[in-house]
């Protein structure tokens, strides 16, 4: 009787769809932020676009906004995994969770699996705001929209992996890091400039960051109408390098807390 | 045939020595007590029988798989209840059972739960959020989700700490029907002696990690001549006594 990874994962899933269906608070978050940031920089763009002239103003906003929504999948995708991993530090669940026939892999494909829905669940309702009060629809990108979304949610992933691998070793004291890590990384994503305005130094570190390969390809389609093939193959080697130095983070903090007896205690 | 064994399991840190090189085995169906004090290594040996912990040096083996290569064939076949961790309060009782029932596997979930509910008389608490139950209420949960997958091997960590002397009688009753009606062996740490006398048919005596005294709880009562284990435990704790030969 120890049942099948897929049952496990969807066990793992449920767990938290339940939390979620009885807590509004938390359902109200998981759009609050998107919303807000939707509605903040949607009247910013409105009112440089009018300034700038009709041509060049709808496309800088279009931009503008592009970046906006396109960065929260992102960062919703790294919070998805990083507070489904502290709802169970929170609940004192994971000498449970450790002790069961999960596998470490399993964990992750879950967390990764909420990851999916608490991103969706806050970046569409961005979306339809962005359409109905700006006029600005994300699915003018076309097909290579997929691919966007998928490096970025792909770097969210990586990210988080690095903040658990973190609470896992300092416990509570870096939780707040599931907040803010991908914040700093903003400036380098050339989220909402090119690549080209940074200092020369600053241009190095964010050729490492997938996430400005996808905002360079994204100016490339809405401003030039042109997919650049290259910097989607420059985010994806990047995004797989990444995923597999904070995979083997994960796995070797994972190892280390059950050599300290962490499992028991993390959180404090 | 031994559903537990244990050789020179040693667990250190730093300078630490939390377990010192203990060997014990416990035969299918018995129920063995782990006593000893605070920080005498009661928890830690649980946690490395249950793969939570890693050891410094030693081998464990449950129901014939090696810990450190096999444990997850093991962990399918166990489980476990301690005061240490918790389930989620947000989630139903139902929720929460249904969680670790597809975890474990369980065929005929549902009925299952329901079964248990009935068994721990749980069924008014089913669609409670386990948050909203009383300590009593909470340990039974804790003992349905240890028992949700029908466990070969079951270890229980102070069980009935912080239950009233009703709830606490209520819960070892419950626990010597069980073990009589299904043969599953239990490990038990516990600082209730009179817990651990009565439902245990061997006793662990732990002491700064080691193990200072075994056996089963009439023999270590004729041998430290006391009328009871909490007698036998404040000697060795103390150092008040030694035990006369067997």
């Amino acid at each position: 009787m120890s049942g099948s990874p897929f049952r496990r994962v969807s066990a793992m899933l449920y767990r938290h769809l339940a939390l979620y269906r009885g807590s509004w608070p938390r359902l109200l978050e998981l759009a609050y932020w998107p919303v807000l940031q939707m509605l903040i920089w949607g009247f910013t763009a409105t009112f440089t676009a009018g300034r700038m002239g009709t041509g060049p103003g709808m496309m800088a906003a279009g931009a503008l906004l592009g970046g906006v929504l396109l960065w929260e999948v992102a960062l919703r995708s790294q919070m998805g995994v990083a507070i489904s991993f502290m709802e169970e530090m929170w609940s004192r669940n994971l000498g449970h969770i450790f002790v069961s026939p999960l596998r470490p892999w399993e964990l992750v494909a879950a967390l990764l699996g909420m990851s999916v829905i608490r991103m969706l669940a806050g970046v569409l309702p961005a979306i339809g705001v962005a359409y109905f009060l700006y006029a600005f629809n994300l699915f003018t990108l076309g097909p290579i929209l997929v691919l966007f979304f998928a490096n970025l949610m792909i770097m969210g992933w990586w990210v988080s992996l690095g903040v658990v691998s973190l609470i896992l070793r300092h416990g509570s004291g870096a939780e707040a890091l599931a907040w803010s890590v991908l914040f700093g990384l903003t400036p380098f994503a050339a989220v909402f400039y090119p690549v080209a305005v940074l200092p020369h130094a600053m241009r190095v570190v964010a050729f490492l960051v997938p996430a400005s390969h996808v905002f360079e390809g994204m100016r490339g389609v809405l401003l030039d109408g042109v997919v650049r093939w290259n910097e989607l193959v420059a985010a994806f080697v990047l995004n797989v390098a990444w995923t597999l130095a904070a995979g083997v983070l994960f796995a070797r903090q994972l190892r280390q807390a059950r050599l300290r007896g962490a499992l028991l205690s993390v959180g404090e | 045939m031994h559903a537990i064994e244990v050789e020179r399991l040693t667990k250190r840190y730093g300078d630490v020595l939390a377990v010192d090189a203990i060997d014990f085995a416990v035969a299918s169906g018995e129920t063995l007590g782990l006593l000893g004090g605070n920080g005498a290594g009661k928890t830690t040996t649980i946690a490395m029988l249950l793969g939570l912990l890693i050891p410094t040096a030693g081998r464990i083996r449950v129901l014939g798989h090696d810990m450190a290569h096999d444990r997850f064939a093991a962990l399918a076949r166990m489980n476990f209840s301690s005061p240490y961790v918790a389930l989620p309060q947000r989630l139903t009782v139902a929720q929460n059972l249904r969680v670790y029932g597809h975890l474990y596997g369980v065929r005929g979930l549902e009925r299952r739960i329901v079964g248990l509910a009935d068994e721990l008389e749980l069924t008014e608490f089913l669609h409670r959020r386990a948050g909203q139950l009383s300590a009593g209420q909470k340990t039974r949960v804790a003992l349905a989700k240890a028992l949700i997958n029908r466990p070969e091997v079951l270890l229980l960590d102070e069980p009935t700490a912080s239950l009233d002397p009703d709830t606490g009688d209520w819960v070892r009753t419950w626990l010597e029907r069980y073990r009589a009606e299904t043969g599953c062996t239990i490990l038990l740490a516990s600082h209730n002696m009179a817990e651990v006398e009565r439902l245990c048919s061997h006793v662990l005596m732990l002491k700064a990690g080691r193990i200072v005294d075994r056996g089963s709880p009439d023999d270590l009562l004729t041998r430290y001549l006391r009328e009871d284990l909490e007698e036998v435990f404040l000697d060795i704790a103390r150092d008040r006594r030694q035990a006369t030969p067997a």
